[in-house]
């Protein structure tokens, strides 16, 4: 389905109330949200707590079900649902990364993970939710393994950063780690078979890579392209192989394929791309803004080819447009923005301001242009 | 006293009047009044620096002109100059002219503190730490660290 000719609206559902400082990072529950299961989202705040929201099958319309307390002595600042539902791991400001499991009508803490030095500022679970891996103030990146019983057991300490690592995030189908840090760099952390697990790829200015701070990292659906966001305003598309990553052999390195710029004015503090290939950004500027890919790749009257009037490549580098800017989404920056995974095109919104959002992308009627 | 102080020889320099306001120097979002550069000014003046009884007008750390300020834009901009150019205590006072205005302008307005280009050694990677919000908050979480900025900015809220 093309994004390219419709045109859309970001919808205001509500706003989420509740807690008393600024709210970091918000993640929606998997497998909520469809076939009469109703939505849940986890939020987390500089308040030290997390909030466990739910919506209403009847109103539609989400409450707060939990409010997980008096377990870390700061802010949380990041959380995220393991692949089943089952845990919630939350990273904290106070070192630890805290695990927790629905029990009757409650969250109970099950596990505190130790170690980090200092504030950890992300979590990752992987697509099978056997590993988990947190990073930190600290510079050092900690793959944990899930063992029954809750407990977890640390496999692996990477070192490799040379500053600050804002956030992890494992790949969508494969168990290679990517990071990203304040050092400006991305790298990408793989097993050699064994629990001996190292850098093999780092994106850096030289690399086309961001010239300052980059905050977050997002796959698209086929986890062959990632896009990420930085302190220098832009946001960049890199891809790499498919096959030769599926393939497991070795690492497929990734390539810068584009970078969106001209489009933000002030730090981009999350993006998250959908299910269907809508990549969302939150900012510094109070605002949201959507992009799309152009086209299926077909690119007519290319000016570098004289002559050539309709002549059509399978572009390897495709473009990107923004579908939509939403100023003033909220009274202040925009920390965190997530698109459900459930395909009902609902995207949550958290920020400075103390509140989370709840937006729907809703399609205008439009014109329908006639295929090229 | 011995001297372990980054300097300990600071050039003082005389205070500039102060133009009485007609209206009240606090957060009041339903003043009518844009916020100019005169009122960020004395927002920050009588900060005292973190080394010595003196305050960043004084020291000319601050300045009325390194201030840049767009009401309708809600945007601010203080450039700040450390008394010397190795000053380890830059990150401090870049931290109090940070909290400072943070409580006193109104929670739209989006601020940029740097140290003015060619006076520190570690100028760039200053100025990426006083700019980078999540190093803000978890720094502010320390209460050794909030101790000495509340003792610096103390003298600021008289008024």
């Amino acid at each position: 389905m093309s994004l390219v000719d419709e045109s859309f609206e970001l919808k205001e559902l509500q706003v989420l109330e509740g807690h008393a400082d600024r709210v970091w990072s918000v993640a929606w529950k998997p497998a909520t949200g469809f076939d009469g299961v109703p939505a849940v989202l986890a939020s987390c705040s500089g308040d030290k707590t997390v909030r466990v929201w739910e919506q209403s099958p009847s109103s539609g319309s989400f409450q707060c079900k939990a409010v997980l307390e008096e377990t870390h002595t700061r802010t949380v600042r990041s959380c995220a649902w393991s692949p089943s539902g089952k845990l919630l791991a939350t990273a904290s400001f106070d070192a630890t990364t805290a695990v927790w499991e629905h029990v009757g009508d409650d969250y109970e803490c099950v596990s505190t993970l130790e170690g980090h030095e200092n504030e950890v500022k992300s979590i990752s679970w992987n697509a099978s939710g056997s590993l988990l891996a947190t990073c930190g103030r600290d510079k050092s990146v900690w793959i944990w393994e899930v063992l029954p019983g809750n407990e977890f057991e640390c496999v692996s300490v990477l070192q490799g950063h040379t500053q600050d690592v804002k956030m992890v995030q494992w790949h969508p189908n494969m168990d290679i780690l990517f990071s990203c840090s304040y050092d400006n760099t991305i790298k990408v952390w793989a097993e050699d078979g064994d629990d001996d697990w190292h850098c093999v790829q780092t994106l850096a200015e030289a690399n086309n890579g961001h010239t300052s701070t980059v905050w977050a990292l997002s796959f698209n659906a086929t986890g062959d392209k990632m896009a990420t966001c930085s302190d220098d305003l832009t946001l960049k598309i890199w891809g790499s192989d498919l096959l030769t990553i599926q393939s497991g052999n070795g690492s497929a390195p990734w390539k810068h394929i584009c970078t969106l710029s001209g489009y933000h004015d002030r730090t981009i503090f999350s993006v998250h791309w959908s299910r269907e290939g809508i990549i969302a950004s939150g900012a510094a500027d109070d605002a949201i803004r959507l992009f799309a890919e152009d086209g299926d790749g077909l690119v007519l009257n290319n000016p570098s080819h004289n002559g050539c009037d309709l002549e059509f490549f399978v572009v390897d580098e495709p473009k990107y447009h923004l579908l939509l800017k939403k100023d003033k989404a909220h009274d202040m920056d925009v920390n965190s923005v997530q698109w459900s995974s459930a395909g009902n095109r609902l995207l949550a919104s958290a920020s400075d301001d103390g509140t989370i959002k709840i937006w729907e992308l809703i399609s205008l009627a439009g014109d329908q242009k006639p295929p090229l | 006293m011995v001297s372990n102080l980054i300097n300990a020889n600071p050039v003082v320099y005389e205070k500039k009047d102060r133009r009485t306001r007609s209206a009240v120097n606090d957060v009041d979002e339903y003043v009518g009044e844009p916020i100019d550069q005169q009122e960020i000014f004395d927002h920050l003046r009588d900060i005292k620096d973190p080394e010595h009884p003196y305050s960043l007008e004084e020291l000319k750390v601050i300045t009325e002109d390194a201030i840049e300020v767009d009401d309708n834009q809600s945007y601010v901009r203080v450039t700040f100059t450390p008394t010397v150019e190795h000053c380890s205590l830059a990150a401090v006072i870049g931290l109090c002219l940070r909290v400072k205005l943070m409580r006193c302008l109104p929670s739209r307005f989006k601020v940029d503190i740097r140290v003015a280009p060619g006076t520190h050694a570690t100028e760039a990677a200053v100025n990426k730490q006083l700019n980078d919000k999540e190093r803000v908050a978890a720094a502010l979480e320390s209460p050794n660290l909030l101790n000495m900025v509340d003792e610096c900015l103390a003298p600021s809220y008289a008024s």
